[in-house]
């Protein structure tokens, strides 16, 4: 990477004293031209004081305000510190590290403007357990249909996306209470181009974890739903006079 | 209506009016959530005073008993009231959402500038040295 792009890797994290150290040093290694950016999401625990021990850029939340906005918040630190690539991976040692090269590689190539880790393509054999898997193939089938291309992880939390992608996530229209499968039909209303590459997820810690308790799961499937159809309603905003107003 | 009822909802009326303009005096309400309050204890006062009117309502939404559609209509008012609070509580949530965002931007910002004008020589972001004086300054 050494031709001058500038490359964050954002990691919002709650409560991950314990992996938080693990992930950015793996991190560092696959990739030292990079910066790495931790969100500290309000933790109560010492995650700002880790990450910040193991050399990374630690942004802290005054108070715990969800995994959107500790993700759009370095969407906008990437934005206003000139960064040209971002990419997003999960601070509890669940994204494989060296996925992000992959990751980088291709959309440092400009043939997509979001790269979607999917630890369904290629050798990944991560298994969900059913409830999850009935809801990602749900939601697989929504996004495959509107954006009119195969997705094959639609929840993937392992992405890269380029300057004019966090342009669009830097505003209101990014859906801070569990951004997910709608961020990619509103990416796609925007004019850009997604590509799925085949990462490697690990399943240990549930992904989220927040999400898979109680009533979250039946919370998050009609958060999706009615995210997904608003979206769809404003369809034109994303697109001012036939062309996308974010390109 | 009979005469009890009607006074009744007069004075309430009238209580409610002048307890929504005093909360507006001493700052306590801000005036633009006054006038549904505002307009909640007229919409009273004048059905108390008028009960001509009141069964002319009640004939048009078609209730039998006029307390019906004042209980219709008091319901109609709280989950307005109510949506309008929704309303509000969400922008509220995206105003405290992108202040904490500034708030904590701005901070890594000023520790991070802070850190480079003790001794830029001496700065390695990378290394969990400047992590440690980072963490002094937090």
């Amino acid at each position: 990477m050494g031709d001058g792009d500038r490359i964050l890797i954002v990691v919002p994290a709650y409560n991950e004293a314990q992996n938080i150290g693990t992930v950015i040093r793996s991190v560092r290694e696959v990739v030292p031209a990079a910066d790495i950016l931790v969100v500290d999401d309000g933790s109560p625990d010492a995650t700002a004081a880790v990450a910040r021990q193991a050399g990374a850029r630690v942004i802290s939340l005054p108070f715990n305000l969800g995994y959107g906005v500790a993700l759009q918040t370095g969407f906008k630190y990437a934005l206003e510190r000139g960064y040209d690539y971002v990419v997003q991976m999960d601070a509890d040692g669940q994204h494989e590290p060296i996925s992000v090269l992959d990751l980088i590689a291709e959309v440092r190539q400009g043939t997509a403007d979001v790269i979607l880790g999917s630890r369904f393509l290629g050798s990944s054999t991560f298994k969900p357990h059913f409830a999850r898997r009935l809801g990602i193939s749900l939601f697989r089938a929504i996004v495959s249909g509107v954006v009119g291309q195969s997705i094959t992880d639609p929840t993937s939390g392992y992405q890269a996306l380029n300057r004019r992608v966090l342009r669009l996530y830097a505003t209101e229209a990014y859906p801070v209470d569990y951004p997910d499968a709608d961020v990619l039909i509103m990416v796609h209303f925007a004019g850009f181009r997604i590509k799925e590459i085949p990462v490697v997820m690990y399943p240990g810690a549930a992904h989220r974890k927040s999400m898979h308790s109680g009533l979250r799961p039946l919370y998050y499937v009609f958060k999706m739903f009615l995210s997904i159809l608003v979206t769809l309603m404003r369809q034109r905003r994303y697109e001012v006079g036939g062309k996308s107003q974010w390109k | 209506m009979e005469m009890k009822p009607r006074f009744v909802a007069l004075a309430i009326s009238v209580v409610l009016m002048v307890l929504i303009v005093e909360l507006v005096r001493r700052r306590k309400l801000r005036e633009e959530y006054s006038w549904l309050w505002l307009s909640l204890s007229l919409a009273m006062f004048i059905l108390a005073l008028w009960p001509g009117f009141l069964r002319f309502v009640t004939g048009l939404i078609g209730a039998v008993l006029s307390t019906s559609t004042l209980f219709f209509f008091a319901l109609l008012f709280l989950m307005l009231i109510n949506i309008q609070f929704s309303v509000e509580i969400s922008s509220l949530r995206t105003q405290v959402k992108n202040l904490a965002q500034q708030l904590a931007t701005t901070r890594e910002g000023a520790e991070r500038s802070s850190v480079a004008a003790e001794g830029p020589d001496d700065v390695d972001w990378g290394q969990g040295g400047s992590g440690d004086r980072l963490r002094g300054l937090g």
